[in-house]
């Protein structure tokens, strides 16, 4: 009787850690076969050409990246720069200021809703209250998009890791007289310096693959263009029209620019980790 | 330490005190007032994508109500329009990521939690964070150029043999087999949310405190029983927040979807059909529409919108919720 009931007890615990398993094993291998499957197909199609030639008019030869890569690295630089300052200043709000006021708690809402809040429906915003009204797609209007996507993630991360600096220093501190100002950057804030940086490279790593949001903002351009007041080639769009497209050499290009994409952001989520465990660890 | 110790400048007089306190105080002020300005920001940025939105869903709403939402016709051309055809697509898509990716993040937040030596914790469980950091896109053209294949060559005779043929379930795998279809988004979206899911389920799991672990295995419980019966249940709401979180995730998708969904605006009873999500339905018509259709597509996606922020506030109260638990408990 009771060897009956500890073998059923042996088997189901056998097989429910043995599908565990195999759910690990599973998942582990579809997510390397897409890795290796990127790899392949990527390294195929990087070459010297793909950063130099602008992108390919259809049909024609050859070609390359130039232009989406600079006008993807713009949109990204200039994003950081707007989204950098609003986010620690409103992260600083939510952990200095925000356990007494309405505001924190609505904002803390609010801002946990938009870290996962369809990208698409951000770009559909953007081009209500900028494209149509200036009438003209452009890349600042790309990066108002990004930007609305990496403010939360900085927000987020400045609050927590703001919220991780020891009381007694803030009390240390103010018992030495010290303004509140000078205690949230000079003392906390710096403090939490490296938690605040990794939560930038992570917002940064969020925003370089974002493809939805910038379909309808900064659109795309065949041409090498700077102007950031005019439609600007970014890699995602023209990763997902040339994926699409029936050309050889533009789904070639495609998958170079994926696997471009995919590295940077794996390299900056690689960073941020590193450079958190090492610079916390003192 | 002495507290006589001789200050190297001469003692303030009241009024310099009274005027630096001053200062200061006027600087906190405004210190104050400017980190509320940009938190007030993000929160005006909120009310203004509802807003913006409404009024320019206004056309389309104002023309057919609420009938909108189960109007079962898209039609450009002679601009009937109706939601239930995207809505359709998103909601059976995501349910299907749902039912692949839950089983299978709990499975691997088990084995991280549990079974797995603890030298391999760490690795592992980084590579399962740095795979949820990986563009969706790539998810999407990963499952347009090998997985659809794939899928139509082996997985899609392969079901239709199976439970394509039992009673009731059986129709949902008729059709022809081209690889591209809700159920292979469905997939697809599966494993890209996989990897979410899988990273708050082990948070949450780790979150038990020991010495409940540690009196079940004492109790004689096995590994399965001690999971089952103690990590689950205490756990719960964190792991149903983290399956929110998923949820909210596969919704509002657009490349991974796109990609492979195939696009077409209609509702059939077959999974291997066609169809289209709300997301998919913006990312291909936004570019070419003007007024009307613009309208309807603004309409589709403050549905989006709408469909997701519940969802998410969902998952966020929940794990709250979950949160709090544990501090009361522990």
């Amino acid at each position: 009787m009771d060897a009956a009931i500890y073998r059923r007890r042996k088997m189901t615990n056998r097989i429910g850690l043995t599908l565990s398993m195999g759910a690990m094993a599973l998942g582990l291998a579809v997510l390397l076969w897409i890795l290796v499957v990127l790899f392949k197909n990527g390294f195929a199609a990087i070459d010297w050409a793909m950063f130099t030639q602008s992108t390919p008019a259809p049909g024609s030869e050859g070609g390359g990246l130039a232009n989406a890569i600079v006008g993807s690295l713009m949109m990204v630089v200039s994003t950081a720069l707007v989204s950098t300052p609003i986010g620690i200043f409103a992260g600083v709000y939510l952990a200095e200021y925000g356990d007494q006021s309405k505001t924190a708690s609505l904002t803390r809402f609010v801002t946990d809703i938009m870290l996962s809040a369809p990208s698409i429906v951000l770009g559909l915003f953007v081009y209500a209250i900028y494209v149509a009204q200036v009438k003209h797609f452009s890349g600042w209007a790309g990066s108002i998009a990004l930007s609305l996507i990496a403010i939360p993630v900085v927000v987020r991360t400045t609050e927590n890791m703001l919220r991780l600096v020891p009381g007694s220093l803030r009390e240390a501190a103010f018992a030495l007289g010290a303004p509140r100002w000078k205690v949230a950057t000079f003392v906390t804030l710096r403090a939490a310096r490296a938690g605040v940086m990794t939560g930038l490279l992570l917002a940064l790593a969020r925003i370089s693959g974002e493809t939805a949001p910038l379909l309808f903002t900064a659109l795309n351009n065949q041409f090498f263009s700077t102007n950031m007041n005019a439609p600007m080639a970014n890699l995602p769009v023209v990763i997902f029209q040339f994926a699409m497209s029936p050309y050889d050499n533009w789904v070639r290009l495609a998958w170079g620019g994926a696997l471009l994409i995919t590295l940077t952001v794996l390299v900056l989520n690689i960073v941020a980790r590193v450079f958190f465990r090492e610079k916390s660890a003192h | 330490m002495s507290l006589s110790a001789t200050p190297d400048k001469a003692p303030l007089a009241a009024t310099q005190v009274m005027a630096v306190a001053k200062r200061q105080r006027l600087q906190d002020f405004f210190f104050h007032k400017i980190t509320w300005l940009f938190s007030m920001m993000v929160l005006v940025a909120l009310m203004g994508i509802i807003v913006s939105l409404f009024i320019n869903a206004w056309p389309a709403l104002a023309k057919f109500g609420p009938e909108f939402l189960w109007r079962v016709e898209w039609d450009i051309v002679n601009e009937e329009f109706g939601a239930a055809i995207a809505i359709f697509g998103t909601v059976v898509s995501a349910a299907i990521a749902l039912v692949i990716a839950v089983p299978l993040s709990f499975g691997i937040a088990l084995f991280l939690t549990e079974t797995c030596p603890v030298a391999l914790r760490r690795p592992l469980g980084t590579a399962i964070e740095l795979l949820a950091a990986v563009p969706s896109i790539i998810y999407g053209m990963f499952g347009l150029f090998i997985f659809a294949p794939l899928f139509a060559e082996y997985g899609q005779p392969a079901l239709q043999s199976t439970l394509g043929q039992m009673p009731l379930i059986g129709p949902l795998f008729g059709g022809a087999t081209n690889g591209i279809g809700i159920l292979a988004a469905g997939i697809v979206l599966a494993f890209m949310i996989l990897p979410f899911i899988a990273a708050v389920m082990r948070d949450v799991f780790e979150i038990v405190p020991p010495v409940l672990r540690e009196s079940a295995y004492g109790l004689g419980c096995t590994t399965w029983e001690v999971v089952r019966n103690i990590v689950l249940p205490y756990t719960q709401k964190g792991v149903i927040g983290g399956i929110m979180l998923g949820l909210g995730r596969a919704l509002g998708e657009t490349m991974a979807v796109t990609f492979v969904i195939g696009n077409s605006q209609r509702i059939t009873g077959s999974l291997f059909s066609p169809g289209s999500s709300i997301a998919s339905t913006l990312a291909n018509e936004f570019g070419e529409a003007a007024d009307f259709h613009l309208s309807t597509l603004f309409a589709l996606g403050l549905v989006l919108f709408i469909i997701t922020f519940v969802v998410l506030s969902l998952a966020k109260i929940l794990i709250l919720r979950g949160e709090k638990a544990k501090g009361s408990k522990t």
